[in-house]
């Protein structure tokens, strides 16, 4: 549920728990009951209802059992017949480093001494935990400690044994060894959280003196966020696939018109700096079994073109599938879980184009699309998100069972849009198609000499002969302007034509690949038609010239209806349209109905 | 200066969203008693949600202290900010 992923408005889901809640549990289908017994030394009730939240999003019903406030260790220490009664699944520990307070870090404490405390405060826990793994044997998720608020010794507080620092780093570190050598039990690493969030919040003091919260309240939800994906790991239930988009995703513009050494990925420029990270990123996750697969509107030669970078990190063999076709990207994906023998929903679909991710999103149900507008920020969404977590838990065995379940599911899988042409409208397309203007001039100049892959002719022009066939008459000259829902994606289309008398033969027809299969030619052939008639034109005429990266357009005047008059050995071809009789073809895209607001 | 108007048409927002009721109606003298739901950790809650849409903080005394709404009223109308636009928390580069 979109509300709930990563980044959430903490504000708003705290604001709105009691609806959202109810939401959850009237929509969730196949929810697992989980049994959670929450150990807090502070106040945990904000923090039980929203990992309610999150893992109730996650398909996991949790009943909770909450000790009485600072009651942890006496709960889990001493006979308990209420909890023994309640047969935990799970144990929460939720202690911060309020509760040390065995620690003796007086200067007048001689090193020894402070050493002993420090055991005598493992010791506490460590107790604790063997009597849980004794008594009950379930897994325990157990908080570690955050640094402290302010420092007796400023910087050196890490340093002196007296430091409260120093301590809390020596505490984390034997947590975290007891979480290396015993199964079952794993540390909720609240020492990076609250770094994350920043320490000068979550430590506010007001929230313990008020409530006896030991984090402040507005972090609530990014903390039951990070202790719920232990849960969703543990349960199964994480992603295991990374569907990739590649142009503007994996490296700096587009492939196909780019080439191999247009793109940007590596050390050389700034943004090829944030897609090298990126690209590092993924391949350490695909090292801890994150199957990567690639799910782009590209050909498949220029895909592994662009893989192939001498600079880029991952290589065509990281790939577990490569979709690089034209197809709709929602149907590549239901192809890969297909292939993968996975569902749709354990697949994570990255792409930086919003109109993809929408479609992907409405399309296949329970798959993963998040949100982001640059590399930087995909990467920080990805980690946050926390689709792979990972706790070395084996998988249950109740996963293959669920397996077989899922798989039926599959096959009764509902597509939300009955078809494409419902896509296109749910875009609610507008376009602005018109004779050329003075400010555009540079842009349009800049497509024909960018254009490679949807380019009919791949003629190039200086602005200067730009500014030649704006200011003659021969021409018949259209620009195109597409907006939809998500934005306005500029000028992506450019048509010139030369009148010879009644005919009228295309120059240079071009389109950006950034709106491909959104029938925006189809509105260019439309206002074409129309202004030849307006101009007297019979015939037109059109020219398609092969080159290495055009292979797209190559039957383009076929399927606008021209009719093929001439085909050279080379590839080239000549079409010609009658303009009497022509019907419009453009069904999705409402063209000039307003004006749009110039933009330079 | 927010009007009492806007406070309480506000207010009255915040409370239905955080007890999910929309029945309630708050006056300068509604206390906790009553509203069913309302109770002191619920009480937390609606202090952060009522912080949150007004962009001001309470202080520790005034939570404490605060014996109706029409003394929080009192406060957020002095107090109250536009709210802020949510920055986006990561992101470098743009597009």
């Amino acid at each position: 549920m979109g509300i709930l992923s990563y980044p959430f408005d903490s504000d708003e889901l705290m604001t709105q728990r009691r609806k959202l809640r109810k939401y959850l549990l009237e929509n969730g289908e196949n929810l697992v009951e989980k049994r959670i017994a929450v150990l807090g030394g502070s106040t945990t009730h904000d923090i039980t209802a929203m990992l309610e939240l999150f893992l109730l999003d996650m398909g996991i019903k949790p009943v909770f059992y909450e000790s009485e406030y600072d009651r942890y260790w006496q709960d889990a220490v001493f006979p308990n017949p209420e909890l023994e009664e309640f047969k935990p699944d799970f144990i929460f520990i939720h202690t911060s480093s309020r509760n040390l307070t065995l620690l003796e870090l007086s200067v007048s404490a001689s090193e020894a001494e402070v050493a002993d405390s420090i055991e005598r405060q493992y010791e506490h826990f460590l107790q604790m935990w063997e009597n849980i793994d004794k008594v009950y044997g379930c897994p325990i998720i157990q908080n570690n400690f955050e640094m402290p608020l302010t420092r007796k010794f400023g910087n050196s507080d890490c340093v002196n044994v007296h430091g409260m620092c120093n301590a809390v780093m020596k505490l984390n570190l034997k947590f975290s060894e007891y979480a290396a050598s015993h199964s079952k039990f794993y540390i909720h690493d609240i020492n990076y959280l609250s770094a994350c969030y920043g320490l000068d919040e979550w430590l506010e003091p007001k929230y313990w003196y008020l409530y006896k919260y030991a984090l402040c309240i507005p972090a609530i939800p990014e903390f039951a966020f990070s202790l719920s994906k232990i849960f969703r790991s543990l349960l199964g239930k994480n992603k295991k696939v990374l569907a990739l988009d590649l142009d503007n995703t994996l490296w700096g513009g587009v492939i196909g018109d780019d080439g191999q050494e247009g793109i940007e990925i590596g050390h050389e420029t700034t943004m090829g700096q944030g897609y090298y990270a990126f690209q590092s990123y993924l391949k350490d996750q695909k090292e801890i079994g994150v199957l990567l697969t690639v799910n782009s509107k590209n050909d498949y030669e220029n895909a592994i073109l662009g893989l192939n970078h001498p600079e880029g990190v991952l290589k065509p063999d990281d790939f577990v599938c490569i979709k690089a076709n034209w197809n709709p990207k929602d149907i590549n994906l239901v192809e890969t879980a297909d292939e993968l023998s996975l569902l749709p929903e354990s697949i994570v679909f990255v792409d930086d184009n919003p109109a993809e991710r929408e479609i992907v999103k409405s399309q296949v149900e329970g798959v993963e699309v998040p949100e982001f507008d640059s590399v930087d920020e995909c990467i920080m969404v990805l980690d946050r998100s926390g689709f792979f977590e990972v706790t070395n838990l084996s998988a249950d065995d109740t996963k293959r069972s669920e397996m077989y379940k899922a798989n039926a599911q599959r096959k009764s899988q509902m597509k939300r849009f009955a078809d494409y042409g419902e896509y296109l409208e749910s875009l609610e397309m507008t376009a602005e198609i018109k004779d050329f203007s003075e400010i555009y001039l540079s842009r349009i100049t800049q497509l024909t000499n960018k254009s490679n892959q949807f380019n009919l002719t791949t003629k190039r022009f200086t602005l200067a002969e730009m500014q030649e066939v704006f200011e003659s008459d021969k021409y018949i000259r259209l620009y195109g302007k597409l907006t939809d829902k998500f934005g306005d994606n500029g000028i992506v289309s450019v048509v010139i034509g030369e009148k010879k008398n009644d005919e009228l033969h295309i120059d240079l027809w071009l389109m950006s690949c950034r709106v491909l299969k959104r029938d925006m030619e189809l509105a260019m052939l439309d206002t074409l038609v129309e202004k030849a008639a307006e101009n007297g034109i019979k015939t037109i005429y059109g020219y398609y010239y092969k080159t290495a990266k055009n292979a797209m357009v190559k039957d383009l005047f076929t399927t606008f209806g021209f009719e093929k008059i001439e085909s050279k050995e080379n590839g080239d071809g000549v079409w010609k349209l009658e303009v009497s009789g022509y019907k419009k073809q453009n069904k999705y895209i409402k063209v000039n109905e307003k004006e749009l607001t110039v933009i330079c | 200066m927010l009007t009492q108007e806007e406070v309480f048409e506000r207010l009255n927002e915040v409370f239905r969203d955080v007890f999910d009721n929309d029945k309630i109606t708050v006056n300068p003298s509604t206390t906790a008693n009553d509203v069913e739901e309302w109770d002191s950790l619920e009480h937390i809650r609606l202090i952060g949600a009522v912080e949150s849409e007004f962009n001001m903080k309470f202080s520790m005394k005034e939570v404490s202290s605060m014996k109706n709404v029409g003394e929080m009223a009192a406060i957020v109308a002095e107090r109250a900010k536009p709210k802020q636009q949510k920055k986006k928390k990561f992101g470098f580069f743009g597009r």
